[in-house]
């Protein structure tokens, strides 16, 4: 295996060039415990998932992976608070974050999410953007947060499109500028909804290297939802293959080619080994799915 | 479903009703102001409306109108009688005249301005040029060159819903993807096919929004219409009758608890005329609403 | 481009005045409107030159002004937070959808009833009228507002009259600002009919004084001074909608561009 290239840390000036095996992660961790999930729809009940756990450590990349619309968004939303869980339990930390007396997580930004279809406010620019959250907590004044958002956007290649609005940036530039906007917040969990799915598989190898980068100066437990293996194998510590609705989790593999990556990774040995291992699994409930006409979300 | 989401929908209505029935309430004491404003007690109300420059004897706008109890007794008293049923009759076929023309004309008008290029540069500016000019500014003009009272009106009701359908039709029509073209294209359709079959259907949810806007301004111009050449005003003529009508004769005979009534027959019969459209849109275009 | 009007104003002029088309015996000509307009001493007493014209173009403009900033005043509020508070709504709204379908002209004897200076009825028609449109499309504008949003203001950690502030509002002003264009057109409307029915001075009074009074051209003087006066005032809203809205002017010129 080629010997893996260590990302170049640069340093903001005023700021600590920390290399990421000193970081030690101490919080993100999610327990989702037997989680249940049926919606009422107007054709009847639908049981989206269905008695499903799963472990996430702190400071882990924890990819989902699985068919279109078979449920994952939906434990995605749980976590975040967006729907209430109809049984189970889920914690972040050890405190419960939703169970059966509260079946709704509260919202807020320890658990910032990223957005599918990208959910940069179009009327703010980039840089209104990214201080949104320090600013409406009151964490950091104007000028802090704008201080911070420039240093984190430089970190993340961003420098330039502060002051321009989200619609004049491509969408690969608006997906990282709003992964910035979630890290600004220091939030323990970057849940990360198929944020991908809309880009061409090259700007996506560069997005991959560029959220790695991110990862390895700010050591967040990352959730990531996608219906794409291979990037689940690329990014993840530990990649979960679900089941069509219900959705459960089917495999769950360790991925033990060393961080950090690069997307040499992608054609190395024991990547491809990791991907026949997994595909076949991942093929079935895609079949399953294409047969039983699953719809979007 | 947890069981307060199965309550929501109940709890929306009562909540409704709550808010009519008080509204109905504040009306009634309101409108019955003259009565019990008279009393020693009140004394500081009507100085502080006559110091407000309001005339002290009731509450100032709703304190003029009739109440509601008046109103339903004036309905119970009316609705035996056949004159009104007739002022229903003809305001709705004023109404589906004038309508149908501007569906009729509007409709190939707005698809022939969205279809070919020479007719929208030419039309289309005038056009709008002409669009600002109330349909009811129209009503002296159309009098003038009309050889009858009922055309003119007819006229000045066609104007009204022809506008917002012919804009609905070419905005409709301009936003149909232009992929469904390019695979017609590619799958062998000739210039009729896909006139037929994309731009027909993909205009017609558009066309329905405009036929339901239009149809209000239809009631709109109806009325007033009736209003002005029944009475009032300097436009006189003998071809009156319809609930345009009834109201301002209503309001000549003093009778104010029927004006009320004539507004909400209208009301009622414009709400009939717009869900009638609506379910009929609904038909013509049942890709629209999921199952 | 002008092919249009060159078709319109010929037809126009060769039907009344060259042709003598039965029909249009009585419509004043083209040349003789045009004449009138710009005479300095017209014989109807309205044209471009005499400070009556503007008396009447003034008191309309002034009617419709007061009444559009009313109805934006108290219609933007009322549907935002229709859109946004299921609670308001469901107090609200049903009220709101029963008085909607009454046609804003029947309420003029009413309005004469209830209020005791003409003025003021004729600026609560085209208040009426106006506040309606504007309602509507501020509440379907916060509807429009794509869930993910509010979703991300949330985690984001904005509290609820900040998430209204911050997203609800510059979320809804596309919507909003459409439905004030038609609102501007809805009370033009709503005004000429008041003050053809009831009034002294405005453009809709004139148009209904020079038909009784047989003074035609002036008719037609007093329609295309509507039509040019109500574009300019939707335009004017258009622009302030534009200033305000920069985000939105330069996404659709990429757009365009695209």
């Amino acid at each position: 295996m080629p010997a893996a290239r260590r990302p170049e840390v640069t340093a903001a000036p005023g700021r600590e060039a920390r290399p990421f095996a000193e970081a030690v992660p101490s919080r993100g961790a999610i327990r989702i415990e037997n989680v249940v999930k049926v919606y009422g729809g107007r054709s009847g009940a639908v049981t989206a998932v269905d008695g499903c756990s799963l472990d996430i450590a702190a400071g882990e990349i924890f990819m989902v992976v699985g068919p279109s619309g078979c449920g994952k968004t939906t434990l995605l939303n749980a976590v975040a608070g967006f729907h209430d869980i109809s049984a189970g339990r889920i914690t972040l930390d050890g405190q419960v974050l939703c169970d059966g007396t509260h079946p709704q997580a509260p919202r807020g930004p320890d658990r910032v999410v990223v957005f599918q279809n990208g959910a940069l406010f179009p009327w703010q620019t980039n840089l209104e953007n990214v201080i949104f959250g320090p600013v409406m907590q009151r964490k950091l004044s104007k000028r802090d947060a704008t201080d911070k958002a420039m240093d984190m956007m430089a970190d993340a290649g961003l420098s330039g499109i502060e002051h321009s609005y989200p619609a004049e940036v491509s969408s690969g530039v608006r997906r990282r500028v709003e992964i910035v906007r979630a890290l600004m917040n220091d939030p323990k969990v970057l849940l990360l909804d198929e944020p991908y799915r809309a880009l061409d598989a090259l700007t996506k190898s560069v997005m991959h290297e560029a959220l790695l980068r991110i990862y390895y100066k700010n050591k967040v437990t990352i959730f990531f939802i996608t219906h794409d293996l291979e990037e689940a194998l690329f990014l993840g510590h530990k990649v979960a293959v679900m089941t069509t609705r219900p959705c459960r989790p089917k495999t769950i593999l360790t991925v033990d080619i060393p961080h950090p990556r690069d997307y040499s990774v992608l054609t190395s040995k024991r990547f491809r080994e990791l991907t026949r291992e997994t595909s076949a699994a991942v093929h079935e409930e895609a079949l399953k799915a294409f047969q039983s006409g699953e719809r979007e979300g | 479903m947890t069981a307060s989401a199965k309550a929501a929908p109940a709890l929306s209505f009562a909540r409704g009703v709550v808010s009519i029935a008080v509204l109905l309430l504040l009306w009634e004491v309101g409108a019955r102001s003259k009565h019990w404003m008279t009393g020693e007690l009140f004394a500081p109300l009507r100085a502080i409306l006559q110091a407000l420059g309001f005339k002290p004897h009731h509450l100032p706008l709703v304190g003029a109108a009739p109440p509601p109890s008046g109103v339903l007794r004036s309905w119970a008293a009316i609705v035996t009688d056949s004159g009104y049923w007739q002022s229903w009759a003809k305001s709705f076929l004023r109404v589906a005249a004038g309508f149908t023309a501007a569906m009729l004309v509007g409709i190939p008008f707005g698809l022939l301005l969205a279809v070919n290029r020479t007719a929208f540069g030419v039309a289309f500016p005038l056009f709008e040029v002409l669009r600002p000019i109330p349909p009811l500014a129209w009503v002296p003009a159309s009098i003038i060159f009309w050889p009858t009272q009922e055309l003119s009106i007819s006229f000045v009701t066609f104007l009204g819903a022809f506008y917002t359908i012919v804009i609905n039709v070419v905005g409709g029509a301009k936003a149909i993807d232009v992929r469904y073209f390019q695979a017609a294209r590619a799958m062998g359709s000739s210039r009729w096919d896909v006139f037929r079959r994309i731009i027909l259907p993909g205009t017609l949810p558009s066309i329905v929004v405009g036929a339901v806007v239009g149809m209000g301004i239809t009631w709109e111009v109806v009325v007033a219409a009736e209003m002005i050449s029944g009475g009032g005003s300097q436009i006189g003529g003998t071809g009156g009758g319809g609930l345009g009508f009834f109201i301002w004769n209503s309001y000549v005979g003093g009778s104010y608890e029927q004006i009320v009534v004539g507004m909400i027959s209208i009301g009622i019969a414009g709400f009939i005329s717009s869900e009638l459209l609506r379910l009929l849109g609904r038909r013509v275009t049942p890709w629209l609403t999921p199952r | 481009m002008l092919t249009g009007f060159g078709l319109f104003l010929g037809g126009w002029y060769l039907a009344v005045e060259v042709w003598r088309l039965p029909r249009f015996a009585e419509m004043p000509g083209l040349t003789v409107v045009v004449k009138e307009w710009l005479s300095k001493d017209p014989t109807y007493g309205l044209s471009l030159y005499t400070p009556e014209y503007y008396q009447h173009i003034g008191r309309s403009v002034w009617r419709v002004a007061q009444a559009f900033t009313l109805a934006t005043v108290f219609g933007v509020p009322l549907g935002l937070f229709l859109g946004w508070s299921r609670r308001f709504r469901d107090h609200v709204f049903p009220v709101f959808e029963l008085l909607r379908p009454i046609p804003v002209l029947a309420w003029v004897p009413l309005a004469i009833v209830m209020f005791v200076a003409s003025e003021s009825a004729v600026i609560y028609l085209a208040f009426l009228a106006s506040f309606f449109a504007t309602a509507l499309n501020a509440m379907l504008g916060v509807k429009s507002i794509d869930e993910s949003y509010l979703r991300a203001a949330e985690c984001l950690g904005a509290s609820r009259s900040q998430v209204f502030r911050h997203v609800i509002l510059p979320g809804a002003l596309p919507f909003i600002f459409t439905g004030l264009q038609i609102s501007v057109g809805v009370a033009w409307f709503s005004l000429v009919a008041a003050e053809m029915v009831s009034g002294q001075y405005g453009l809709g009074y004139v148009i209904n004084t020079s038909y009784s009074m047989v003074r035609y051209p002036t008719i037609i003087i007093g329609m295309i001074t509507l039509g040019v006066v109500g574009y300019l005032t939707s335009a004017m809203v258009r622009v302030v909608g534009d200033l305000l809205m920069q985000w939105r002017v330069r996404e659709l010129a990429l757009r365009g561009q695209a």
